[in-house]
């Protein structure tokens, strides 16, 4: 056995390589009928196709263009979010964090990867990497300086640890010189970077 | 004790940004991961808790992947929850059998993701109010299991902050991780400056929040 020292760990009877052990796997819970293959292509499905951070933006847009949704926002993020019709798993209890020019909001989870999914999807891989982890707490500005992004003098940095069941939602300021402007042309300047605090939206004519 | 996953504060290399909208699969075997992995999790065979606990506990978590510790810690949850027998595991396969009636069925998948699962509980009433100084407890560490799981990161232990949100009695993951009940316990949003955490903050008037159960927190 490649590790013998973890012999009591029961993945170790699996094969070492990454891709056969997740084969071998699959084929004992589908055989076993413990996973039903339609049921996890429907999960997948779902992920790949209809959850993302354009469900995200759908919401920043309107509290942008509507300031009593945005107080809702604020007072209570999952029942402002029932309105549009967004809800979920790990989404439970969130709660809608906005930047001004005196706080810029970061989200991270140092302990795992906690993630609004149902607001931005499956995270991307820089969320999860140990080098984020690691780093958003400490040094903020730095990682932001890994974006591109650089805060104005003046703006200070809150980052949010999610170490519980509660998922942030960052608000990102309205970009300039989109007054009148309706919710679905909002929401296309609205990144999901921008809803973690790594980024900005789009300029507007960008 | 080791801790490998309680990285936060450890210096770290370059983050690399990725392009906007749904992340695609670095590799086809982590499509399969995840669907395998929130597919079994829909067997409710244990909690959120446990399986983080699982993950942080492979003696190869700063070797693996994030993916490859997705599927060792479900390799684990499987075998002991009795799911899954070891020697099938070393066989790479198991005997037929029909659909399982614990398994996640194709049309409970879409209303079980829209719903998801509350970790709020009813539970005692909250010891701090908003606006409250509060220290973390030190050492950041499991008090009924030794070792165990916990969600107290060591970089904001025996810290002073300050309650901004009260989130009321939530599932208690040092108890459910390990069988224990879900003990509910007050859940607080605590705000820390940067400078009570870091010897060296970028910039002093930034801050730093986690979510704390009331047994981690002391009155300042």
């Amino acid at each position: 056995m490649p590790h013998d020292h973890h012999h009591d760990e029961p993945h170790s009877l699996l094969p070492s390589d990454p891709a056969l052990r997740v084969k071998a796997l699959q084929t004992i819970l589908v055989r076993k009928g413990l996973v039903d293959p339609a049921a996890m292509e429907a999960i997948l499905e779902t992920y790949e196709t209809k959850v993302g951070p354009h469900l995200g933006a759908r919401v920043v847009a309107r509290a942008w263009a509507d300031p009593a949704f945005r107080a809702r926002l604020m007072a209570d993020a999952n029942a402002a979010m029932l309105e549009l019709g967004i809800s979920g798993r790990q989404g439970e209890h969130v709660v809608a964090v906005e930047n001004s020019a005196r706080q810029h909001n970061m989200v991270v989870c140092t302990l795992c990867s906690c993630y609004p999914w149902p607001l931005l999807g499956i995270p991307p891989a820089w969320y999860k990497s140990d080098a984020y982890r690691k780093r958003a707490v400490r040094e903020p500005r730095a990682v932001l300086a890994d974006f591109g992004v650089t805060l104005p003098e003046g703006t200070a940095v809150r980052v949010w640890d999610s170490t519980a069941e509660v998922r942030y939602l960052v608000i990102p300021e309205r970009p300039g010189g989109t007054e009148g402007w309706d919710e679905e042309s909002l929401a296309t300047l609205v990144t999901r970077d921008s809803m973690i605090g790594t980024g900005f939206p789009r300029e507007a004519g960008a | 004790m080791s801790r490998p996953h309680d990285m936060g504060g450890q210096a770290g290399g370059r983050v690399e940004p990725a392009p906007d909208g749904i992340p695609g699969y670095d590799a086809p075997w982590h499509r399969t991961a995840l669907g395998l992995t929130l597919a079994a999790g829909g067997l409710g065979g244990w909690t959120i808790d446990e399986s983080r606990a699982a993950r942080e506990r492979l003696t190869d978590y700063p070797r693996f992947s994030y993916y490859e510790k997705w599927i060792a810690a479900l390799a684990g949850l499987l075998v002991e929850k009795g799911f899954v027998t070891e020697e099938e595991l070393a066989a790479g396969t198991a005997d037929p059998a029909p659909l399982s009636p614990r398994a996640f069925a194709l049309d409970k998948v879409a209303p079980a993701l829209a719903r998801g699962t509350p970790y709020s509980r009813p539970g005692p009433a909250p010891r701090f109010a908003v606006g409250e100084a509060v220290t973390t407890r030190r050492p950041a560490a499991n008090a009924f299991v030794t070792g165990g799981h916990t969600r107290l990161p060591a970089y904001a232990e025996g810290k002073p902050g300050r309650v901004i949100l009260s989130h009321g009695p939530h599932v208690f993951p040092d108890c459910n991780a390990h069988g224990l009940g879900e003990a509910p316990e007050p859940l607080y949003t605590i705000l820390f400056r940067a400078a009570d955490l870091w010897e060296t903050p970028e910039n002093p008037d930034d801050e730093v929040t986690l979510d704390l159960w009331e047994s981690y927190l002391i009155p300042a």
